[in-house]
């Protein structure tokens, strides 16, 4: 899966050891889990070696502050960010020109198996335009609505941004709210219709949307095809023309912002820093402005989009830097590093990112708990928007409550720890968070949804702006939102602050048993619908037993819904003669494994996906799978 | 069909043989005394059937036209190789099943069966059944095979409905299916098996795939079917096989025993210790799968086992608990014993919470007989085992010290 990023070298050397381990095993059939693990260890490899193979430094001094432009690439999901930072690499040299260069900057497995970006990610692009070198920073950037804290932490290393708009799509929800990013931080704007190439495609309505809802003239737009590479060429030089080199001197003590970090095993952290002022090379002591805490600087260099190692990185350019950073709450993002006893006024920072929906997150067996909490650090100082508190059930032990973004933002977390660490978890009931005044018992919030404002982006587009409870979004609004357009309208959210509302502790109950993950607070008109939804979910996703069960909403001691599950009556696989012994066995294998992972609820034994798919109004068959409805908010 | 007259005389003599044999050892005891690791049941695989069937996914092959001749050597001479590998004295029972074994000739069931009584013994009332298609297997081919050896018959009759029949894309009608039984019955009197198919759906069926059964009707065909037979006096000795006067499968019944059995043929299987090579350990073993590059392998080597497992002694509990289970007597403590005699089904079983929940439910019985499921637990066996399978594992790791000897 890390094929298509042009290391095939390393990648080969992880195969290699994967094979080798195949043939221990001798005849048994490669079983998928280890696949994972060779996954991990290819990607490890990759970050071993990536920098270490390649001696020849670049000088960076060459690339004076006039000469260096440091820009986003913004867009809703979908609108083809990642397929113009293809061509913007491959134009520039930084990767070769072939067919595979598919969404070269998502690097996570996540990324790529959901065609989506999550994790924002830099490359530095040499440029030759009318006679001078220029050193270009790209920042790709995730489009969704959840990740839209990763966006306005790359803008800060940014003076200009692109902003990315479909041909076809128009002006969509995250245009909206990207372009305001951008805006509230003065960065030059250079608007780019893409997808020029589509049947359906009309640039000149996405340039008039643009000329009234952002107030940019027509022919500011530059009309491209990515996937083709049209005018593509167009897009670089206004980069160069319109957007200002970084305001920064090369003279000043160094200050460096820390705007992302990754952790790598084997050499810590490796911080992406913008350096507003001086200059850093390897051996400098630096201070973090953040803990105090002094580093001397092992390796500096530039992202393209791999690691390569210079020299020094000079005022106005952006690259990573590993200063012996071991622990990972060394690397704040947001941190300000300036050199060891010529301290300099911090930089503001970020705002932290606010969570939206909070889930507990429990190992499912408690043994697994220290792989877990390091899993969890490790994720977390790549994906700092989570929010982690320890927190324990009675049911399941320890734990964690961990606050994320969204929903896609959380079952990206979630498959990132599988993925990538190799963990398996149990997600209860993601909540969003209520004040609760204890004397009138009443919980804070509102149910419906009051409408503030409403504009005619063009004829055929309305944008309309509400208060909702966030209670009412975080689950399925989003889901009936689309299928009610047909797929046309767009969305996206912002905090309100707390309203009144009168709400409820609901319990759902199986044969009696409290299930702690499926309380859920409602609203006392809704409890009724809500808990009739949970226990019919829950019926189609409980396994049928030896027994029969009985789903039950409960508020305190009313039941407001129930369902049943009927008990099995044949289960056994008709014919098992001698060559069916072998399958038959492993199958039983497989499925008694499976069945340790189960969680019980009295003797009731329920997969922990059950929860997940509670949660969601419609199952699999709503097209889940397909990949704008996935992303698309 | 001509008779291959000589070979069924071959076979006729050596059955007379057999059975003077036969008397002259039964002061010294019944066949089934004679030591495990000595015996064993062979299956016979024929590949080829006329058409493929829509449900079937067994290992079958439409032939461009069979060379039955190369064919007939190769099974002879891999049931040769195999005999001698295992060491076997006795084969109890032979199984020509397929494909469609009805459409070889009897020529070639003698030929192996021949084969079979040279390099061990196969006695004279040793099980030889063969499967039959309703449409391959006239009358007088069946008095063919029964004069090459045959003694039982296990008819594909799968339905007496003619439209689920044409919808399963059998190329036999419920008519034929009913003459070919008559036939078969007069022929192997008392002897004679059928396969039928519930869960079957209704007639309304898309072209192409067939849709899975639904699961609640089918659970109630299958309690209703068997209760019907049990009414009429059917003995129902495994999960799907039914016998009236004590006609039971002693093939199969190996199978579920986990007694010995060698795989000839393509994609057959097999479960034995290789004696005859020194070997100690039980293997589970695969012959390869193509007839083509199998016969190209026999020729070459006198087998075509692909592939070789060695079975470990929790392994083979394993099996010996699923299998066993399977069965109506279950597991006897005595049967178990046979291959664990340190560990009882009570040291594994009795102690267990879990364990006892089932037995209290009413669907799993453990007590001086030993264990086996009750007749509303047969229906629910693979719930059942994955509550005991688990719990064999751990009673097999807390009595052995070192976990790799449980393989």
């Amino acid at each position: 899966m890390w094929a298509p990023m042009g290391r095939g070298r390393w990648h080969g050397c992880a195969l290699t050891v994967w094979a080798t381990a195949a043939a221990h095993r001798g005849i048994l059939e490669p079983r998928p889990m280890p696949t994972r693990g060779a996954a991990a260890k290819s990607r490890s490899q990759d970050r071993l070696y990536s920098s270490a193979d390649r001696k020849e430094k670049i000088d960076m001094s060459r690339f004076s502050v006039e000469n260096i432009r440091n820009f986003s690439i913004i867009a809703h999901v979908d609108h083809g960010k990642s397929t113009l930072a293809d061509r913007l690499l491959e134009l520039t040299g930084t990767i070769d020109k072939t067919k595979n260069n598919k969404q070269v900057l998502d690097k996570l497995q996540v990324e790529r198996e959901r065609g989506i970006t999550v994790k924002a990610q830099t490359a530095s692009l040499f440029y030759n335009y009318e006679g001078k070198q220029y050193l270009l920073n790209l920042i790709d950037t995730p489009g969704h609505v959840d990740f839209s804290y990763e966006v306005s932490r790359s803008l800060s290393a940014c003076q200009g941004v692109l902003l990315v708009v479909d041909a076809n799509e128009g002006i969509q929800a995250q245009t909206v709210a990207n372009f305001f990013l951008a805006f509230e931080a003065q960065l030059s704007v250079i608007p780019v219709i893409n997808k020029i190439d589509l049947k359906n495609a009309d640039p000149e309505r996405v340039e008039k949307q643009i000329e009234k809802v952002f107030d940019i003239p027509t022919d500011e737009c530059i009309k491209i095809s990515a996937k083709l590479g049209t005018n593509v060429e167009r897009v670089l030089q206004a980069v160069i023309e319109r957007i200002p080199p970084p305001k920064v001197h090369r003279k000043n003590p160094l200050k460096a912002l820390v705007f992302d970090s990754t952790f790598d095993q084997y050499r810590g952290v490796i911080a992406n820093v913008a350096l507003f002022d001086g200059v850093v090379s390897k051996g400098d002591k630096i201070v973090s402005a953040h803990t105090k805490k002094i580093y001397e600087v092992n390796e500096v260099g530039v992202l393209n989009p791999n690691e390569q190692p210079t020299h020094k990185l000079y005022a106005g350019q952006v690259g990573y830097l590993i200063a012996g950073m071991k622990d990972v709450t060394e690397a704040q993002i947001g941190d300000t590093l300036y050199l060891h006893k010529q301290p300099v006024e911090p930089l503001p920072g970020f705002k932290s990112a606010k969570p939206m929906v909070f889930a507990g997150m429990y190992p499912i067996d408690q043994s697994e708990y220290n792989n877990l909490k390091s899993a969890v650090e490790k994720l977390t100082i790549n994906d700092s928007s989570v929010t982690v508190h320890r927190d324990s059930s009675l049911a399941l032990g320890a734990g964690w409550r961990l606050g994320f973004l969204g929903l896609l933002h959380m079952e990206v977390f979630n498959q990132r720890l599988e993925q990538e660490y190799n963990a398996s978890v149990i997600l209860t009931t993601p909540t969003v968070p209520y004040k609760a005044v204890l004397s009138s018992a009443k919980l804070i919030k509102a149910r419906r949804a009051v409408q503030k404002n409403m504009v005619y982006i063009d004829q055929n587009r309305v944008m309309l702006k509400y208060l909702f409870p966030l209670n009412e979004i975080v689950v399925d609004f989003y889901d009936s939102l689309k299928s009610l357009s047909s797929g046309y309208a767009s969305f996206d959210y912002e905090d309100a602050g707390y309203q009144t509302a009168e709400l409820v502790k609901m319990d759902i109950l199986l044969n009696g048993n409290l299930v702690e993950e499926l309380v859920t607070i409602v609203h006392k008109d809704k409890a009724h619908s809500v808990g009739k939804a949970i226990c019919e979910r829950l019926k189609d996703s409980l396994p049928r037993q030896l027994f029969e069960i009985a789903i039950q909403a409960a508020i305190g001691s009313k039941i407001i819904a129930r369902e049943t599950v009927k008990a099995y009556r044949k289960n056994v696989l008709a014919k098992c003669y001698g060559g069916d012994i072998t399958r038959k066995m492993k199958l039983l294998k497989r499925q008694a494994e499976g069945k340790k992972k189960l969680r019980k609820i009295g003797n009731i034994e329920v997969p922990k996906d059950a929860f997940i798919k509670v949660l969601r109004t419609q199952p699999d068959n709503d097209g889940r799978r397909n990949r704008s409805n996935v992303t698309g908010i | 069909m001509a008779l291959p007259a000589a070979r069924a005389r071959g076979w006729a003599a050596a059955v007379k043989m057999a059975q003077r044999r036969r008397h002259a050892e039964a002061p010294r005891g019944s066949p089934s005394r004679a030591p495990p690791g000595s015996r064993a049941a062979l299956y016979v695989h024929w590949p080829y059937c006329e058409k493929r069937c829509s449900y079937c996914n067994f290992n079958k092959y439409i032939p461009r036209g069979v060379e039955e001749a190369a064919m007939r050597s190769c099974l002879v001479t891999e049931a040769q190789t195999l005999l001698r590998l295992s060491g076997v004295q006795r084969v109890e029972s032979v199984f020509f099943g397929g494909g469609t074994p009805s459409l070889a000739s009897p020529n070639t069931v003698a030929a192996v069966l021949e084969a079979v009584d040279q390099i061990s013994h196969l006695p004279a009332d040793s099980e030889v059944t063969l499967e039959a298609n309703p449409t391959s297997a006239p009358g007088s081919r069946l008095a063919a095979f029964g004069a090459a050896g045959v003694n039982r018959l296990s008819i594909g009759l799968q339905s007496l409905d003619d439209t689920e029949l044409q919808l399963l894309g059998r190329t036999h009608s419920a008519r034929d299916a009913l003459q070919t039984l008559a036939e078969a019955r007069r022929l192997f009197p008392g002897r004679v098996s059928v396969d039928l198919m519930l869960g079957l759906p209704a007639q309304q069926v898309q072209r192409g795939a067939l849709p899975a059964p639904d699961p609640e009707l089918a659970a109630e065909m299958y309690q209703e079917g068997r209760a019907m037979l049990r009414e009429v006096g059917f003995r129902q000795y495994e999960v799907s096989n039914f016998a009236r006067n004590g006609a039971l499968s002693t093939h199969n019944w190996t199978y579920w025993q986990c007694g010995q059995y060698l795989g000839v043929g393509p994609g057959a299987h097999g479960r034995f210790v290789p004696q005859g090579a020194g070997g100690h350990t039980r293997e589970a073993r695969i012959q390869t799968l193509e007839p083509d590059n199998w016969m190209k392998e026999v020729m070459l080597f006198g087998h075509g086992t692909r592939r070789r497992v060695p079975l470990g002694q929790l392994e083979l509990l394993e099996e010996v608990l699923a299998m066993g289970l399977r069965t109506d007597v279950g597991i006897t403590h005595q049967h178990w014993q046979q291959f664990e005699p340190q560990l009882s089904l009570w040291d594994v079983f009795g102690a267990s919470q879990e364990v006892k929940a089932l037995l209290a439910q009413g669907l799993l019985l453990l007590d001086h007989r030993g264990l086996r499921c009750s007749w509303e637990g047969l229906a629910v066996l693979d719930s059942l085992l994955l509550t005991l399978l688990p719990r064999l594992q751990e009673a097999w790791q807390q009595r052995t010290p070192s976990p790799v000897q449980g393989g």
